[in-house]
C-alpha cells in the first residue's frame, strides 16, 4: 500500500474537500493504484538532471508599469455568490 | 445543397459573392444543432440570439466590402473559453451559473476576424478526461457510433465538426485533448507549440501544458483557424513573441525530400491491428509522395504517462484552489464557518475525476512527498524533452498513431481511471516537450470508426506539419467521409 485511509483524510483536509466514508474508501483504492503506477519513475536515475518547470525557456516577463482601464467593480462582482457594499461577502472568519 | 458540407473557404467565397448571407448560414447552423444535438450533446450552451445579431453585423460588413477572414462564419468554442456575457461552465457544476465578464484572447481574435460565435461546447469537467464522460452537462456521443465516446477532453469540439453542426471549433490540449477527440471523430485537430496561442481567459487546468488548438473538417481550415488565434499576447506572459507565418501560403509545398521519423516506442505490440494497418498505409503514402522514412527512438516514452499525470495533477490542485465559493461560482454554506463553506462548496461542486486529480496533486505537492513525486516528475520531463530534441536533429517531423485504439464504448473505462490515463500514451509526450502536433484522418476500423494519424513537429514548426498533412489529405480522401445522423 502506498497510501492508507488516514493519509487520504489528511490530504482531503489540505485540499478542502470532505469525503463520505464510502468515497474515502474508493478514493484510497484509486489513489493507491495511481501512486503505485507512477512509482515507475524511480526506475530512472535523475541525479544531476535539472527539473523542467516550463516548455519555453523564460525568466521574468516584465512590462511597462502603465495605468490601464480595469474591469470595474460591477463586472468584478457580477458573479459573486454574496456581496455587500461593493465587497465580496464571506462567512464570519473571526469568532 | 447542405451548407454544412462547405469548408470555411467555400463559405467565404459564397458570402463574398452574395450567394449566401451570414444570417442564412447561421440559421442553417442553428437548425443543424437543433436537429442533431439531442443525439450528440456536443453543446452546453447555444447562443442563438447573440449569433443572429453578430450575423446581421457580418452581413453589413460583407455589403460594404470590408470583411476580414471569418466574417459571418459560424464557429463554436469549448466551454473552457471565457466568452463575454455568456455562461462559461467548463463542464462543471461549480461554474454552473458563471457568466464571463470578458472574452478570452482567442475568442476576441475570432470576433476581430468577424466570426459568429454560435455556442459553447461540451467537455470533460475542467478538461480532465479522455472521453467527455466527466461533464456536469452529461456525456457527449460520438457521431460515428452514438454508443461510443467522442474522445476528450474536447469531445464536443470534435463531435460538432464531425457532425456538421459547425465548420470549425476551438478546443484545448493539455495531454491530447484536441488530437485524441479529433482522431476518434475523424476530423483535423492541431495542438500548437506551447506559447504559440495565448491562454488568457482559458480556464486553467495544468498551466505548463495547456494550449489552445483548432478543430476543423480539413487541413486548410485548420491552418486558417490557427493563423487567426496564434500570436503574442501581453496578457499571457507565457505566449511567445515570434512572428506568425501565413499558414495557408505554402500549404501545398509537399513532402518530397522530407525525412519522417517513426519512433519505435509508438509502434508497440498492444496497438490495435486496424490502427496499425491504417498508419502503415499512411507511411506508404508518404513514401510515394517522395518522403524518406526512418526509424527513430524516444527512449523515455514509457515514463511519459506517469510524468504527465503527476505534473498535471499537481498544477491542477493549485489552479483549482480558486474555486472557493467566494468570488464566483457555487457557494454551499450551512453555517460551519469559512473552512466549512470551502469544503461544502468544493465537495458539492466538483465531480469525481476532478476531486481525484486535486487529491493526487495535493498529495504530490504535500510536505514530505514533493521531492519524491513532483520534483522527480519535473526531472523526468527534462529527459522526455531531450528525447524530442535529439530526434529532431535527425528528422523533419515524426509520424505516429494518435491513440492505441479507436473510440471506446461509453462507460467502458469510467471505473478504471488508470486505464483511461494510459489511453493518452501517444499524445502526452508532446505536451511535456512543448512541441506541436496534429491529428488527421487516415482510415477506418472494421466497424467503421475513424482512425487518426499524428504528425509531431519541431517547436514552432506548425507550418511544416500542416504542409505534410495537406499533402496526405490531397493524396487520400478520408476526410470526405461523414457520419450519417
Amino acid at each position: 500500500m502506498k497510501i492508507n485511509q488516514q493519509d487520504v483524510e489528511h490530504v482531503a483536509r489540505l485540499a478542502r474537500l470532505s469525503l463520505s466514508p464510502e468515497d474515502l474508501k474508493i478514493m484510497t483504492g484509486q489513489m493507491d493504484a495511481v501512486l503505485g503506477y507512477v512509482d515507475k519513475l524511480n526506475e530512472l536515475d535523475t541525479d544531476g538532471i535539472e527539473p523542467m518547470a516550463h516548455a519555453v525557456p523564460m525568466t521574468n516577463a516584465f512590462r511597462e508599469d502603465e495605468i490601464t482601464e480595469p474591469i470595474g467593480v460591477e463586472r468584478t462582482l457580477q458573479n459573486a455568490p454574496q456581496q455587500a457594499d461593493n465587497y465580496f461577502k464571506v462567512p464570519k472568519i473571526i469568532e | 445543397m447542405k451548407f454544412h458540407d462547405l469548408s470555411i473557404q467555400e463559405m467565404r467565397q459564397k458570402l463574398l459573392a452574395g450567394e449566401l448571407t451570414s444570417i442564412e448560414l447561421t440559421q442553417q447552423c442553428l437548425q443543424r444543432i437543433k436537429a442533431t444535438d439531442s443525439q450528440l450533446n456536443a453543446f452546453i450552451t447555444v447562443c442563438e440570439e447573440e449569433a443572429l445579431a453578430a450575423a446581421a453585423v457580418a452581413d453589413q460588413q460583407l455589403a460594404t466590402g470590408s470583411a476580414p477572414l471569418l466574417t459571418g462564419i459560424p464557429i463554436a468554442v469549448k466551454d473552457i473559453f471565457n466568452t463575454l456575457d455568456v455562461r462559461t461552465t467548463c463542464g462543471s457544476k461549480i461554474l454552473d451559473n458563471y457568466i464571463s465578464p470578458y472574452d478570452a484572447t482567442a475568442v476576441a481574435k475570432l470576433r476581430e476576424q468577424g466570426a459568429v460565435i454560435v455556442g459553447k461546447l461540451n467537455m470533460d469537467e475542467f478538461a480532465m478526461g479522455s472521453s467527455s464522460e466527466n461533464s456536469a452537462a452529461g456525456v457527449v456521443h460520438n457521431p460515428w457510433d452514438l454508443e461510443r465516446v467522442p474522445g476528450g477532453s474536447s469531445g464536443g469540439s470534435a463531435a460538432a465538426v464531425a457532425s456538421g453542426q459547425v465548420v470549425a471549433t476551438l478546443g484545448t490540449d493539455t495531454g491530447g485533448s484536441v488530437r485524441q477527440p479529433a482522431s476518434h471523430c475523424g476530423v483535423v485537430g492541431l495542438k500548437p507549440t506551447y506559447g504559440r496561442v495565448s491562454r488568457y481567459g482559458v480556464i486553467a487546468y495544468a498551466s505548463s501544458l495547456d494550449q489552445v488548438g483548432p478543430v476543423a473538417g480539413n487541413v486548410a481550415d485548420c491552418a486558417l483557424m490557427l493563423g487567426v488565434v496564434a500570436g503574442y499576447d501581453p496578457a499571457d506572459s507565457t505566449s511567445v513573441d515570434c512572428p506568425v507565418p501565413d499558414y495557408l501560403e505554402n500549404l501545398n509545398a509537399g513532402v518530397a525530400g522530407k525525412k519522417i521519423g517513426l519512433p519505435k516506442e509508438y509502434f508497440i505490440d498492444g496497438l490495435d491491428p486496424d490502427i496499425k494497418k491504417a498508419v502503415d498505409a499512411a507511411i506508404e503514402t508518404y513514401q510515394q509522395l517522395g518522403a524518406e522514412v526512418v526509424s527513430v527512438t524516444l527512449p523515455h516514452t514509457d515514463y511519459s504517462v506517469a510524468c504527465y499525470y503527476l505534473i498535471a495533477m499537481a498544477e491542477a490542485s493549485s489552479n483549482l484552489a480558486r474555486y472557493d465559493g467566494v468570488r464566483f461560482g457555487l457557494r454551499q454554506d450551512s453555517g460551519d464557518g469559512l473552512i466549512g463553506m470551502y469544503q461544502q462548496t468544493r465537495s458539492a461542486g466538483f465531480g469525481d475525476e476532478v476531486k481525484r486529480r486535486i487529491m493526487l496533486g495535493t498529495y504530490a505537492l504535500s510536505s514530505g512527498y514533493y521531492e519524491a513525486y513532483y520534483l522527480k516528475a519535473q526531472k523526468v520531463r527534462t529527459l522526455i524533452r531531450q528525447d524530442f530534441h535529439d530526434v529532431f536533429s535527425q528528422v523533419d517531423f515524426l509520424l505516429t498513431p494518435v491513440a492505441p485504439t479507436p473510440a471506446f464504448k461509453i462507460g467502458e473505462k469510467v471505473n478504471d481511471p488508470l486505464q483511461m490515463y494510459l489511453s493518452d500514451i501517444f499524445t502526452i509526450p508532446t505536451n511535456l516537450a512543448g512541441t506541436c502536433a496534429m491529428s488527421l484522418p487516415c482510415g477506418f476500423s472494421k466497424n467503421e470508426l475513424p482512425i487518426g494519424l499524428q504528425l509531431i513537429g519541431k517547436p514552432f514548426a506548425e507550418a511544416e506539419i500542416l504542409q505534410a498533412a495537406y499533402a496526405f489529405e490531397q493524396a487520400t480522401d478520408w476526410n470526405k467521409r461523414v457520419p450519417e445522423l
